[in-house]
This record gives structure tokens, sequence and C-alpha cells, in this order.
């Protein structure tokens, strides 16, 4: 058994975990204030191709980073004017980003489809401390967005159970009526964190695309992790910090099967390793799609329904 | 910015073509009508294949700087040999999709209809027998119809060169080599692959990858990521796209690429060298049959001696003591002195599957299905 390369597994989980903490993060801000947007592999797809198109005609990571989370907001601003403004049914309009982000980022991403990429974030030099046995590669091997997802994930959560705002946002998910009733503006709460939440759904991608993808290859570039990210959400149970946790694990999952391979455990084919990240998913989601389980859980109480004054 | 710059560049081609054509206007006149006769003859086709009406199925896209890339090549050749426009069709998936792709194209009048992707085999097939005036080719398969043949080359000859610039450049003794799936294609790429290498340096091993994917940038990237935490320090491929090299090249690793060198230039210190296809004789020979109102349907096995498998350019980690190696095996292939698959060789189980100074036949090559001695990996992915 060569323990370097599962090493490196586990450190390789913990990099790709950071677009799984960003894009679950950006859906737990966006579900916590009682809406739902399944359009996350959506928003991770436009945030990928529009960032990798500025770049590679700017050549400025920076500006491409910027603008794919202005397309974040963009996009999920409209997701807010359908279900939030016009009380449109939050799942059709999420699955309906999910295909719109799909198709657009395919045509966006035309004409650069397969080149390298013009910029690469790179891992954070830390000189001497990565040569430090198992510590270096799990700790100091990352680079900068990862370190600051994980303070986001720190700050987001004090926000949430420690601050009047956060407290705020709880009570839209779970008694919108009552906000309402105390002179809070369900629907201005509501607008801002899906607008937030989608920024960091498409910062997402914009981050996968610089920091893991080799190049823009249309649907195959995110490969489906936006719905692990939504299954992420509840499997944290709504709370940032866990997120954490659950992402370094779901991305143990979608590293493992070659690892399985270069280590010649063979008891299961590679395509059904494979499979293995979306049937955690799965099992994840049918085990808590039960109302009890996900009350259990501290799913926000009214998610997904439109609030209209005086209807309760 | 690139795209901008080939134009120009193309355009300043141009501009020096008619330069020349103009300046040989001072020349002797034998000289002058001779030159004119072979610009014709390029530049306008003296036979009118307007009746071609063409059309290619792509799995992926041209950009992929690979396999994609490398027959898109062959089209364009095919389009400025015989001045007619080819219909591309990129990122079509093989099964359902692709038949009803290669349906609509027979319906729309299209008379030669070309897939170049494995699984586009049988959807071709079963189009091809509903449309018997339209010509359907198909690469890199083994079914052939009335109206349908098939054409592919003898890559394990240029793989088994790219094996002894790896087995040359690894210090390790491991290298890497994402592979797409277990089929006799692949399989035979990787066997012809790891004989190279063993021939230079017999103690190497070979370690696959498989990623059930011909063209997914982000899988053989993380599939050669895994390899190279292994220990290998050469990685080869059997991929579409030049994601394993971004993952060499991150690494300090070496790099065999596949189908196309464009890229070679991008991975200045990675680049080894890989095996090339040049499909555009073949596209223009498949054309003229079909203006000729012919389809040729006999399978077509390109090599190296007929020009369709060639090994492209050298990076800088080639030694010439290894190019000079190199050379001279390629010759003796070329003039059919040696066969990469003569005997003794036995598969990594131990079995012997060529007998001692025997050599596999063709169809032994087409049906390979299992890995050779060297090679750490299943022969069933």
């Amino acid at each position: 058994m060569n323990s370097n390369i599962w090493l490196l597994t586990f450190a390789d989980a913990i990099s790709i975990a950071t677009t799984l903490i960003l894009a679950s993060l950006g859906a737990i801000l966006t579900e916590r204030s009682g809406v739902i947007n399944l359009g996350v592999e959506g928003m991770l797809l436009m945030g990928a191709v529009t960032g990798f198109v500025v770049a590679d005609s700017s050549g400025n990571l920076w500006l491409a980073l910027l603008v794919s989370v202005l397309v974040g907001v963009v996009l999920s601003a409209v997701h807010a004017a359908l279900t939030i403004g016009l009380r449109a049914n939050q799942i059709v309009s999420g699955l309906a980003m999910v295909i719109f982000g799909t198709g657009l980022s395919q045509f966006i991403g035309k004409p650069v489809e397969g080149l390298p990429r013009p910029v690469i974030i790179r891992p954070l030099n830390f000189g001497a401390l990565s040569d430090i046995p198992i510590l270096g590669p799990v700790v100091f091997g990352h680079d900068l967005f990862t370190y600051l997802t994980w303070l986001l994930a720190a700050g987001l959560s004090f926000y949430l159970h420690r601050t009047r705002p956060g407290l705020l946002l709880r009570a839209t998910g779970d008694a919108p009526a009552t906000v309402d009733a105390q002179g809070g503006s369900v629907a201005r709460i509501r607008w801002m964190h899906v607008i937030a939440g989608g920024a960091l759904m498409s910062f997402a991608g914009a981050w996968y695309m610089f920091a893991r993808a080799a190049a823009w290859s249309q649907a195959a570039t995110t490969n489906g992790i936006g719905w692990i990210a939504l299954a992420l959400v509840v499997f944290a149970s709504w709370r940032p910090l866990r997120a954490i946790g659950g992402a370094v694990l779901f991305g143990f999952t979608l590293q493992v099967p070659f690892t399985l391979q270069a280590e010649q455990i063979s008891i299961l084919p590679p395509t059904i390793v494979a499979m293995f990240p979306y049937l955690v998913t799965l099992a994840v989601l049918v085990a808590l799609s039960t109302p009890r389980a996900r009350r259990l859980l501290g799913a926000p109480k009214l998610l997904g329904q439109p609030f209209v004054r005086d209807e309760r | 910015m690139k795209r901008r710059k080939v134009i120009a560049a193309a355009f300043a081609a141009a501009a020096m073509i008619v330069a020349a054509a103009c300046g040989s206007d001072d020349a002797a006149d034998e000289e002058v009508t001779e030159e004119t006769e072979a610009t014709e003859e390029t530049m306008a086709p003296a036979e009118d294949y307007s009746m071609v009406k063409a059309a290619v199925v792509y799995i992926g896209v041209p950009g992929d700087a690979g396999w994609t890339y490398q027959h898109d090549q062959g089209i364009a050749y095919l389009e400025e040999q015989l001045g007619i426009e080819v219909t591309r069709l990129e990122n079509i998936p093989e099964g359902a999709e692709s038949v009803a792709t290669f349906d609509k194209l027979a319906r729309d009048g299209y008379n030669l209809i070309m897939g170049t992707s494995f699984g586009y085999m049988d959807p071709m097939l079963e189009v091809a027998a509903k449309y018997p005036d339209v010509c359907f080719q198909h690469a890199s398969g083994y079914k052939t119809a009335e109206n349908m043949g098939n054409y592919f080359g003898a890559m394990e000859e240029a793989r088994y060169l790219s094996g002894i610039a790896a087995g040359a450049a690894t210090t390790s003794g491991k290298l890497g080599y994402v592979a797409a799936f277990p089929i006799p294609e692949v399989l035979r790429g990787i066997n012809a692959f790891t004989l190279g290498v063993r021939s230079v340096n017999p103690t190497a091993t070979v370690q696959v990858a498989w990623t059930s994917t011909w063209f997914d940038p982000a899988k053989e990237k993380e599939a050669a990521q895994s390899l190279l935490a292994t220990g290998a320090d050469v990685i080869a491929q059997h991929q579409d796209t030049t994601a394993p090299g971004e993952a060499a090249k991150e690494a300090g690793a070496k790099w065999v690429g596949y189908n196309s060198d464009t890229k070679a230039g991008d991975f200045p210190d990675t680049w080894l060298t890989g095996p090339v296809w040049n499909w555009g004789p073949h596209y223009v020979k498949m054309a003229k049959d079909v203006a000729a109102g012919t389809c040729d349907a006999t399978p077509y096995y390109g090599n190296m001696a007929d020009g369709m498998i060639t090994l492209g350019v050298y990076g800088s980690g080639v030694s010439q003591e290894t190019q000079d190696l190199i050379a001279e095996k390629a010759a003796a292939i070329i003039d059919g002195s040696f066969l990469p698959f003569t005997g003794p060789i036995k598969d990594n189980e131990g079995n012997e599957q060529i007998a001692s100074g025997a050599s596999a036949s063709l169809g032994d090559l087409l049906g390979q299905s299992y890995l050779v001695e060297g090679v750490i990996g299943s022969a069933k992915g």
C-alpha cells in the first residue's frame, strides 16, 4: 500500500472541496431565506465559462473572477425576479436555470473550447512548511481561495447564528409572516440572499475552472458538481461549517476512483466506482426527503414556498 | 488574438504566392506555362467535385488539439484539394443521438457521411442500411456494409516508437498511461508503447488508469495526476485532449502526447513526442470515390509506410542518440523488416500470447484483448 498516494488523494479532496463548499454556501444562504435554487449546476458552468472567456481576452484573473461573480448576480436576479417577484414555482425556475446555464455556457464557450487555461490559480508557496510530512500537502498545499473559503464558511456561520441580520434571515426561511409582521421586508431579505448565493455559486465555477479543470469543455467541465453541492446542503443540515466536512467527504469520493486504480484495488470496475459521488448524493437526498427528516435536520420550514402577505 | 494572427499569416502566405506567381512572368515561357498548370491543379481542381455533399460527425471539437483537431485538419485538406465544403457536426454523443444525426444527414441529401468515433459504428450501420445510395465511412471501428466503409491505421507502429523515447526518458522506471476504454485499439496501443519502452528499458513498468471517456479534460487530468502520485515520471495517453500533458507539466514530468503535435510548443520541457494521425489523403480518396459513383467499403488500415501514421516532433527531452535509434526502427517498420508485435510476447498474467519468432497477424492485432508483460493494470478496465 502506497501511503503517499492516499495522502495526495486526501489533499486533492480538500482542494476540490473548495468548489463544493463555495457552491453549497451559496445554496445555504439562498435556502435559509426560504428560496430554493436548483440551478447551481447552471450557475457553476456560467461562472466557469465567462471567467474563462474574460481571462482569455484580458489575461487578468481578477477581472475574470469579478465578471463571473457579476454573471452569478445577474442569473440569480432572474431567479429572484421569477420566484420572489412573480412568485413562480421555485423548482421549475431552478431547473430552467440549469438548462439555460448549460446551453448558454456551451454557446459562449464554443470559440475557446479545448484551449489551455489563460491563467491558473496556483497553490500558495509556504516554503518549508509544505515539506512537513502529512500536514504539508494536506494543510499547506492549497491556493489562496481555498483558505478564504474556510474563513468564509466560519464567517457565514457566525453571521447566521450570532448576528441580528442572520436571525432575520433564518426567520425569513422559517416564518416569513412573523418577519413581515415585525416590519421586516421578506422580499428584500430574500432578494439579497438569493443574489449573494448566486454570486458564490458562480464564483465556485470560476475557481474550479482556473484551479482544477484542464480546459473548458462543455458540460463536462463541472461534471455534475452543482448537483452534489445541493445534496451537500442537506447533508450539512443548512449549517455553513458542516459543509466543509461534507465537502471533503464528497471530494474524496470524487477523487478515489483513480486512486483505487492506481493502487490496483479492483473489487469493482472503475466505471462503477466513478458513480460513487452521485450514488451518495442520491442516497442522501432520498434518505432526507421525508418531511420528518427535514424537520429534524433543521431545514428552513417554509423552504420553497413563495410568501404572500395575509395568506398565512 | 491567436486566431487573428493565423488569419494574418494566411493572408501573408496568399500574398506571397500571388507575388511569386507574378514574379514568374519574367521567367522563360516554358517555365511559366508549367507553373500556371501546377497552380491551377492545386488552386482550382481540374475536375468538378461539387456533386460530393460531404458531412463529418465529431465526438468532440476541433479545439481539443488532439483527435478531433487532427481529423479536422484532414477535412480541411479535403476541402482545399477538391474545392468542396464539408459540413461538420461537433460534440455528437455516441448512441441514440448519433443515429438521429446520421439519419438527418442522409435525409438532407448528403452522399458522403463520415463519423470519427468508435461508438458511431453500430448507429452508422443501422442508418446505412436505410440509405443504400449514401456512402458512409467510419473511423476506428471494424464493421462494414455495402455502403459503409471503415478507415483506421496501425497507430501501434508510432506508439512503439514513442515508447522508445519514453523508455529512454524515464528515471524512475515507472510510466503512466491514461487510457479511455479497454477495447482492442487502446489495448494494442498500450502494448505497443510498453514494448517500445522495454526495448530500451527492460525493467520499466507502465501503469494504466482507465477514464471511461474519450474526451473529458478534467477526468483525463485527474487520471494523470493519480499516476504521477504513484511515482510515474512519464505520462502517455490514449485520450483526445492535452489535459494529461497539463498534469505532467504541473508535476514536472515528461509527456508523450497523442493524435497531434500542434500544442507541443506549449509544453517546452514536458513534451517528448507523440504518435500523430494524418487523415487528409484518405479523406480525399473517399470523396473522389463518391464522385466516381462508388463507395469503397473495404476496410482501410493505414500505416507509417503510406503516411497515415507518423511520429510527431521531438521535445528537448529526447537525446540525439534516442532519435537516431527511433529513426532506425522507423525505417525498419516502414520497409516491413520489423514488426513491433513479434514473439516471444507474454501477457501480464504470465500467459504466452505470441510464440517466439512468430508475429501477430492483422486479425490478431485488431482483436487484441490482453496487456503485455510490464503493464500494470487490467485489460478488462
